[in-house]
């Protein structure tokens, strides 16, 4: 009777410490991450049947936003240890969208699925870089260049000029962002984005304009000029339009208009900086202003073209 | 201010001596970023030819209507409305071409040049003016948009409106993005020549 009883604490010892083993094997996959342009790592809780592991058939991968449209797996590679399976793709991978991956054993159970992303605060950032550096507005993307041609002759005009196009376009990226969000998408009203969003913008400059003038009549002495230039300008109405066609949400929407702003000073400065030089050296006549600045911000581009494929996050 | 000139005579000062492009410097966005072929540039051109020729014509008509203060947010209301039409009927009916244009259409609405033919033309002249005014702008800005499309297309991709010429790829170099900086400037310095060349020659005589 007692032995009885005892084996019965026995069997609800093991089960209990069976407990967490279960729950492991529930978790088969540790850790998964975005390796290379090309490739997705995951780490297993324990070592894996290699053979398993080895084909690439086992592996279902796709966007989660497109289920239907499965990404090839070129090759498996499993490390020495067996903990560890890359997989590469034939395709570089949008690491922006997060991807589904589902394990299938031989005999086609699906041993595990899980989802792929990177960090969000990794996202955002690259968001920044991306408009800063990779797609620079001025240099990749080509916008805003009456502005930029126009306006930097000198380091000090192109310093205010940027800093002013900075704050209206995070201003009016924001305020755009709300109209399109909670009146065009549910009243159906697509079709008037761009009316809508070049009033927004003009009405930004004009607050900027007047809160200016009130609140600092030094620092609206030296900026109030280009803010009237602001409002005909592509960048500016171009930051809404990215937003409306990708979709962001709002904190999204303030990286991009940050980073496009940002880009927009940095260009100004830089082609400011060479332009005094420019004053200074000898050019031929039939290249003097625009054709030289013209051929100044080709140069610059190529360089910046070397940004291109540049991932920090 | 009644104007003196006659039809022939706005269309050729918008292709020629004032050319949005070469010579008054505005709305250089497009022609450097997607004049990459002829046919994109022949499109936007076409795209902005239709909303400068609608503008002139909408503000001239109601020029007597429109306050003094508040002309500029109407002039860009009046663009942002044919931008809107030419987006849309784009879209619709070319979506092959319209994808390659990509925002640059709805860009149209903040291309300087349209704004200050409005201010500088359609504002205070006839609703006949106008138009023929528009429409020598907007030819302007097309012609200058095939120009360096063909130079690029050429000089890109040895092909003009995808027919093969030359047989070979001269320089890869003219169709990366880039090259629209260096097509543009070296474009206005020829013209700079020319006009200085003339001048001297004017001069020696």
């Amino acid at each position: 009777m007692m032995m009885h009883k005892q084996l019965k604490y026995w069997t609800l010892a093991l089960l209990f410490s069976l407990l967490p083993l279960c729950l492991q094997a529930a978790e088969l996959v540790s850790k998964q991450s975005f390796g290379a342009e090309n490739e997705i790592v995951l780490t297993f809780a324990a070592a894996i049947d290699k053979n398993t592991a080895k084909n690439r058939a086992s592996y279902k991968v796709f966007e989660e936003s497109d289920p239907d449209i499965l990404l090839e797996v070129k090759e498996a590679v499993v490390s020495q240890n067996g903990l560890q399976v890359s997989l590469l793709f034939t395709e570089p991978l949008n690491m922006a969208k997060s991807h589904v991956v589902s394990l299938r054993g031989e005999d086609g159970k699906e041993l595990a699925s899980l989802l792929v992303k990177k960090p969000y605060i990794g996202y955002l950032l690259s968001i920044l870089i991306s408009a800063l550096l990779v797609n620079n507005f001025v240099f990749t993307k080509y916008l805003g260049l009456c502005v930029f041609f126009g306006t930097s002759k000198r380091k000090t005009t192109a310093k205010g000029m940027g800093v002013v196009f900075t704050i209206v376009m995070v201003a009016s990226a924001i305020m755009s962002w709300f109209f399109y969000q909670f009146i065009l998408i549910p009243y159906n009203l697509n079709f008037l984005q761009i009316v809508v969003f070049i009033g927004l913008v003009s009405l930004t400059v004009q607050a900027v304009d007047t809160v200016l003038r009130k609140v600092n009549p030094v620092l609206f002495n030296s900026f109030g000029v280009y803010l009237v230039l602001v409002i005909a300008n592509c960048v500016i109405i171009a930051v809404p339009l990215i937003m409306a066609s990708n979709n962001y949400n709002i904190i999204e929407t303030f990286m991009l208009a940050l980073g496009a702003g940002g880009g927009f000073l940095l260009a100004l400065y830089l082609m400011s900086s060479v332009r005094e030089r420019l004053d200074l050296a000898n050019i031929p006549p039939t290249f003097k202003g625009l054709p030289i600045a013209f051929i100044v911000a080709g140069q610059f581009a190529m360089a910046f073209l070397g940004f291109s494929g540049l991932q920090l996050f | 201010m009644a104007n003196d000139k006659t039809s022939m005579q706005l269309i050729s000062r918008g292709i020629l001596s004032e050319n949005p492009i070469f010579k008054l410097a505005l709305s250089m966005c497009p022609a450097v970023g997607i004049s990459t072929t002829v046919m994109n540039g022949f499109m936007l051109g076409i795209a902005v030819l239709f909303v400068q020729v609608f503008s002139s014509v909408t503000i001239s008509l109601f020029k007597n209507k429109i306050h003094p203060r508040i002309r500029i947010p109407s002039y860009t209301l009046t663009i942002a409305t044919w931008v809107t039409v030419i987006d849309l009927a784009l879209a619709a009916y070319m979506p092959e071409a319209y994808a390659k244009m990509g925002i640059f259409v709805k860009l149209i609405v903040a291309f300087a040049i349209i704004t200050m033919r409005l201010e500088m033309f359609a504002c205070k002249e006839s609703v006949k003016d106008s138009f023929w005014d528009g429409l020598g702008m907007g030819l302007g800005f097309l012609v200058g948009m095939m120009v360096i499309g063909l130079v690029r297309e050429l000089l890109g991709s040895g092909t003009i409106l995808g027919y093969d010429i030359l047989g070979f790829k001269p320089l890869l170099f003219f169709i990366l993005p880039s090259a629209g900086f260096f097509v543009v400037g070296l474009m206005m310095a020829f013209f700079n020549w020319i006009e200085i060349a003339y001048k001297r020659a004017k001069g020696l005589k």
